[in-house]
């Protein structure tokens, strides 16, 4: 007979509950970071000189076609032999930055190729420069394309974060393990993780199809009066 | 500490990599079988079967695979089963492979235009010779490029199988870090091992998709 014991579990509430902050806290930064770190490699990738786009397009599929645990791992503990010695915290979003850049590269520049070529052309007739052009007319107007395939990365990057308890981040799944080394409800600890990674993500999810067209790519305040 | 040199590390890990190549494709024909079960349950229209797919889906999508491992893992532990490394990873990562595949099959589907299925009803095709007849050969036209950029997906999953203790390539890259305390050479080989795996596979996805296009 399977006895669960979900009681000895929720007991560590604040346990966590900090957990689930720290989860949250990485994944705002590596959101932040990872979508602008997106936005300048696929500006480099559709913009700029050859050597650049080559660099870019390596970056992305270095990342994309190896396994987030292992770009972790590389970096906390592979670069302290080159002398960067980092915190376990500095290297998870790190990681998750480098991680969700590629990705997010890759999804806005979907979103700039579809940019109709009239608005380019309208845009030059306005004698808008090249930086203007990008960042009024073909920016934002992208980002809106792909933000629900932008919002989806980065829950997937957000529900990757739990790797980083691995090298002792104190995100959920690190409480979780904690809680099992205690009192060893293994099964309950994970459950209830799973339980709150559901929630997180789905806030998360609700949150970002909230703020994108709000903050990000709404429309463009009017500049004269 | 043990002196190794590169090239017995890659050697080495090029072992370990067999692992990970017959974890992935355990997870994804596993994944394919039960991805097609939901797909086909969820078309049949039965009362309620759209909804407990989506919930399945939904489950699988949003939660961490390393915490699905790790409920595989001490869950059937908790039956008093004797759980192996095999058992465990392969278990978790055939469910993680099939909630994503019945989606992505979902969608291939839905891209079958109505008129499609009316005709077929308009033939008195019964459900399996509409599926197998006039719905299938359309979607799995479409499906095949998304499915083949699964297998990627799939194969970086199989790195976190190295958590619970199955081993292959990630692991055997941690064992082989703890004896030479080489971790910068040796995560680099691995990465590069996991680049080896995927990136064929990547680009070939790519190129279906783009013939894809071209045909349309």
């Amino acid at each position: 007979m399977v006895q669960l014991d979900f009681a000895a579990v929720l007991a560590d509430w604040p346990l966590l509950l900090r957990g689930a902050a720290l989860t949250l806290a990485l994944t705002a930064v590596a959101a932040v970071l990872g979508v602008g770190a997106g936005i300048a490699c696929a500006r480099a990738r559709t913009h700029g000189p050859p050597a650049v786009r080559a660099l870019a397009a390596g970056y992305v599929e270095l990342v994309r076609n190896t396994p987030f645990i292992v770009q972790l791992f590389f970096i906390y503990f592979g670069l302290p032999s080159l002398g960067l010695r980092l915190s376990s915290e500095t290297a998870s979003i790190i990681a998750m930055t480098l991680n969700l850049g590629a990705y997010a590269a890759e999804i806005v520049r979907a979103g700039i190729d579809a940019t109709p070529p009239g608005q380019l052309e309208a845009a030059r007739s306005l004698a808008m420069t090249e930086r203007q052009v990008f960042l009024r007319v073909v920016l934002p107007p992208s980002l809106g394309r792909v933000w629900p395939a932008m919002v989806s990365q980065v829950v997937i990057v957000m529900l990757g974060s739990a790797v980083c308890g691995q090298i002792a981040a104190q995100e959920l799944s690190y409480s979780a393990s904690l809680i099992m080394s205690r009192n060893f409800r293994s099964f309950e600890a994970n459950f209830v993780a799973a339980g709150l990674y559901l929630a997180m993500a789905v806030l998360l999810r609700q949150a970002l199809a909230w703020a994108g067209p709000r903050w990000l790519f709404g429309r463009i305040a009017p500049t004269g009066r | 500490m043990i002196e190794f040199s590169v090239w017995q590390i890659l050697g080495n890990l090029l072992l370990a990599a067999r692992w990970t190549v017959a974890l992935s494709l355990l997870a994804f024909v596993g994944g394919g079988l039960v991805g097609l079960s939901l797909l086909v349950t969820r078309l049949r229209g039965w009362p309620g079967a759209a909804t407990a797919v989506s919930a399945y889906v939904h489950v699988f999508q949003g939660t961490p695979l390393l915490i699905q491992l790790f409920l595989a893992y001490f869950g059937l532990g908790l039956f008093g089963i004797d759980v192996s490394p095999w058992v465990a990873a392969g278990g978790a990562l055939t469910l993680y492979a099939s909630a994503y595949l019945a989606e992505i099959w979902r969608g291939c589907v839905q891209a079958v235009p109505r008129g499609q299925w009316e005709a077929a009803d308009s033939l008195a095709l019964n459900f399996g010779e509409k599926l197998r007849h006039v719905i299938a050969p359309q979607a799995l036209r479409i499906a095949v490029a998304p499915t083949v950029g699964f297998l990627v997906q799939v194969i970086k999953g199989t790195a976190l199988a190295s958590i619970i203790g199955f081993v292959e390539l990630t692991k055997t890259g941690t064992m082989i870090t703890n004896a030479t305390f080489r971790p910068f050479t040796v995560y680099a080989c691995v990465a590069l091992m996991y680049f080896a795996l995927c990136w064929p596979v990547s680009a070939f996805s790519r190129r279906l998709e783009r013939s894809m296009r071209r045909d349309h």
